[in-house]
């Protein structure tokens, strides 16, 4: 039986965290009264999380900005057609959210007491289907080095290896926390912040996605 | 009450290689950084005095240097490449090996999971990961001198496109130039993960009563470079990436069409050279606060309790911090006036630029007027935060001129520049560092630092600094260009004394930092053993051992009941209350 450590059982609702953290609003008036601490902040995952969905924004943007400057400028720019299967890989990650929405979702009704056979099933489909995001995306580049598109060959293509490689490369590292969960969920203590973030780093590589895909679509 | 499960992922550690090398106690890692810091600085400076004497007798060979290149320095004298080279190392390792490493990295450390009181940071593992990161970083960029022909010549800023053609440009241009990216790059991650923690540290690991507003300002002074880096080096590390693949895949991001090198035309095409630019100093100007902003916290933490008052606006000086840090994303545009960019876009970076130095102004206001009718407690350390605001004076007004376009047009490429920001970035960053330094070195390692040697240290390092870098601002003006190995046209001739006067200030200067470099391994070992809270001191950090234990606070729960600078009260203890008094203590001070 998988429990949770140091943290109350997940419920995946919208209740206030009452967490272990003590930072924020627990002032201690001088010579004060203990009994009126407030103790009400996330744990660090949750922040850490955040924290790191800023900076990989902010990297993005970064390869963006790169992308509209360079095409502003170049003569030497082309269109490329993107391959199909990106979209079918697109469909991929889409779903890959909704199993892993699912397993919080089977994860928290097996946390509450509710008997279910194997409640850890759809993280592995998320990771599945994460894994075949990332093979989708090998054959994408694939199909253009069939065409005779390297990375070098026109600035279309080599931004179209920058944004597609540092993704995936992403992705596979959030298939490293998924495995991490799964890991210790079966070892009996995972903590729902855990789960969150990986979850909501998760649901962000999708947002990112769509976002990266359109700039390659309007853009390339 | 703050849960154990944050605080002890990890039990104290049992073998040497877990509590020594790779370790996750914050407060070894911020040893860990620190030492780097000093090597590192030790080195840059090193690099900076064969400099020094090769512009003041450009014939002279200068024992020793053919170690470090036998092609670069044949018989000791150095060829106009090496000497790009050595500055470009110079201002590499100075910038982010300690500038970054020491303040923010190595004192935050140790110190920030202490002042909010907690027992480690929240992943000590990635705390772990950021330092051997930032090792390996170091250690690839130093590679470069033994690879290849030796490091690149490009300058720290590694302009496009020079940085990006390869061998074709120079000795250093290929492998070299290749390794000063990935260092970089990797050096962008290892801080990335530094700032998640710091971040995280600060918003969800304060104990029982530490608010926000009772964070000493050396605590919010680490928070808010970490958010500043969050951003600066995320930015860093796509540029560092676009360099190498233009370098190593054939891209052509940085590198325009039809460009010729050493009569060869290069097969690539519409790079944008500017973009470069852009993304360096979205950066780079961040980066400067990056290392000014912990110094200012940790000089500014220093003096309160040397003061034995509190500041006059505790608020008000965390809010100016925060200023410079949000206004630090929009001035980046002033290190580009010379680029050919559109007057009016100079006007629209000018225009920040000299905003930015009103919550500066506003800071310095605080520091002098808190100053004001105080008895401060003359020692190293304080001589040391006086010193970092003298220097931040002296350095930040030469700012003012730079700020306006029409003037840094002339400046830009001179002395004048240089001096500026040695003494606005560097010396007053390494300021801060001393002060730090001889602060908080008896709760670092149980020992005091020699007071007299520390006293020497300070006035051979005030007097020498200035004597180096005020006459930068002179040579500036007179129009002596930047970047020269040597000095033949005629106009420059007659500044050739000056700079003999530099090399000597450098020297002198220099043999001051091994006065400190003796004074810190002998204090470490041979010092006078250090008592829990030698300076009367009221944060969180002196309420602990000194050292303190693998989980800081001896598994003790710490509650906080005051700001963090209740000096000037009557308290049981003297003119101060701690932290973690429960006494009631009649202040105004008081922020709630």
């Amino acid at each position: 039986m998988a429990t949770t450590v140091h943290e109350p059982p997940i419920d995946l609702g919208r209740t206030p965290r009452t967490t272990s953290g003590d930072g924020g609003r627990n002032n201690v008036t001088t010579g004060g009264d203990l009994k009126k601490l407030d103790n009400y902040s996330p744990p660090p995952a949750s922040t850490a999380v955040w924290v790191g969905i800023a900076a990989i924004t902010m990297s993005f943007f970064a390869f963006t900005s790169a992308l509209v400057v360079r095409k502003g400028g170049a003569p030497d720019w082309k269109h490329l057609t993107l391959p199909p299967i990106l979209y079918f890989n697109t469909v991929l990650l889409l779903i890959s959210s909704f199993t892993l929405q699912t397993a919080r979702k089977r994860i928290a009704l097996f946390m509450g007491g509710t008997k279910i056979s194997n409640p850890a099933f759809w993280l592995h489909a998320t990771m599945g289907l994460g894994l075949l995001f990332v093979a989708g995306q090998y054959i994408a580049w694939m199909q253009l080095r069939a065409q005779g598109l390297y990375i070098a060959t026109s600035p279309n293509s080599s931004f179209f290896y920058v944004f597609t490689t540092i993704h995936a490369l992403h992705v596979l590292g959030g298939l490293l926390g998924l495995g991490y969960v799964i890991r210790r969920f079966h070892k009996g203590i995972l903590r729902k912040s855990t789960l969150d973030a990986a979850s909501h780093y998760w649901h962000f590589m999708d947002v990112l996605w769509l976002y990266l895909l359109f700039v390659l679509w309007s853009k390339i | 009450m703050h849960d154990v499960s944050h605080a002890t992922h990890h039990g104290p550690p049992t073998t040497f290689i877990r509590k020594h090398i790779f370790s996750t106690d914050h407060k070894v890692i911020g040893k860990q950084y620190y030492a780097l810091a000093l090597v590192a600085a030790f080195f840059g400076m090193m690099l900076s005095w064969i400099m020094r004497i090769h512009l003041g007798w450009t014939n002279a060979a200068i024992p020793g240097t053919q170690l470090l290149s036998s092609t670069g320095a044949p018989g000791g004298v150095i060829t106009p490449e090496f000497y790009l080279q050595l500055m470009t190392m110079h201002g590499t390792i100075m910038v982010f090996f300690v500038l970054t490493t020491a303040p923010f990295a190595a004192f935050g450390n140790f110190f920030l999971p202490i002042q909010v009181g907690a027992e480690d940071m929240p992943f000590p593992r990635f705390n772990m990961m950021s330092f051997w990161v930032t090792f390996m970083a170091f250690l690839v960029l130093v590679a470069s001198f033994i690879v290849g022909d030796g490091p690149t010549l490009g300058g720290w800023t590694q302009y496009a496109p020079l940085s990006a053609v390869g061998s074709a440009s120079g000795p250093g241009q290929g492998t070299g130039a290749v390794l000063w990216a990935a260092s970089i790059g990797l050096f962008c991650i290892g801080q990335l993960l530094g700032a998640l923690n710091f971040i995280s540290t600060t918003l969800d690991m304060r104990t029982k009563g530490m608010s926000l507003m009772r964070l000493p300002l050396s605590a919010w002074a680490w928070f808010i470079t970490s958010c500043i880096g969050l951003t600066a080096f995320a930015v860093l590390l796509p540029a560092c990436i676009l360099l190498i693949l233009d370098h190593v895949a054939g891209t052509s991001f940085f590198i325009p069409s039809g460009l010729v090198i050493n009569d060869k035309l290069l097969p690539h095409s519409g790079g944008s050279t500017l973009l470069w630019q852009h993304l360096f100093w979205f950066f780079g100007h961040p980066e400067v606060y990056i290392a000014i902003v912990p110094a200012m916290g940790v000089v500014s933490h220093i003096l309160v309790t040397n003061m034995r008052k509190p500041m006059l606006s505790h608020r008000v000086l965390i809010y100016c911090m925060m200023g410079i840090g949000f206004l630090s994303y929009v001035v980046y545009g002033h290190h580009m006036f010379v680029s050919g960019m559109n007057p009016f876009s100079a006007l629209v970076f000018s225009f920040p630029t000299l905003v930015i130095t009103i919550p500066a102004t506003i800071i310095v206001l605080i520091w002098l007027g808190s100053l004001y009718g105080s008895r401060l407690r003359i020692n190293s350390a304080s001589l040391f935060a006086l010193g970092f605001i003298s220097m931040f004076i002296s350095g930040g007004v030469s700012g003012f001129f730079l700020a306006q376009p029409s003037l840094d047009i002339l400046l830009h490429a001179t002395y004048f520049v240089v001096g500026h920001f040695h003494m606005v970035m560097g010396v007053a960053a390494m300021f801060g560092i001393f002060a730090g330094t001889y602060f908080w070195f008896p709760k670092m390692t149980g020992r005091m630092m020699n007071e007299t040697l520390g006293r020497v240290h300070f006035w051979m390092s005030f007097v020498g600094a200035y004597a180096l870098f005020m006459p930068f601002h002179y040579l500036g003006l007179a129009a002596n260009i930047r970047r020269y190995q040597a000095f033949v046209d005629d106009y420059l001739q007659p500044l050739i004394p000056v700079h003999k006067f530099i090399t000597v200030a450098a020297l002198f200067t220099g043999f001051a930092q091994l006065i400190f470099l003796y004074n810190l391994i002998h204090s470490r070992f041979w010092g006078a053993k250090a008592t829990e809270n030698p300076w009367e001191a009221t944060s969180l950090e002196w309420s602990t051992d000194s050292p303190p234990s693998w989980n800081n606070f001896n598994g003790k729960h710490i509650v906080v009941y005051h700001d963090p600078y209740q000096y000037g009260v009557q308290g049981s203890m003297g003119d101060y209350v701690m932290q973690t008094s429960p006494e009631q203590v009649a202040t105004p001070g008081d922020e709630k």
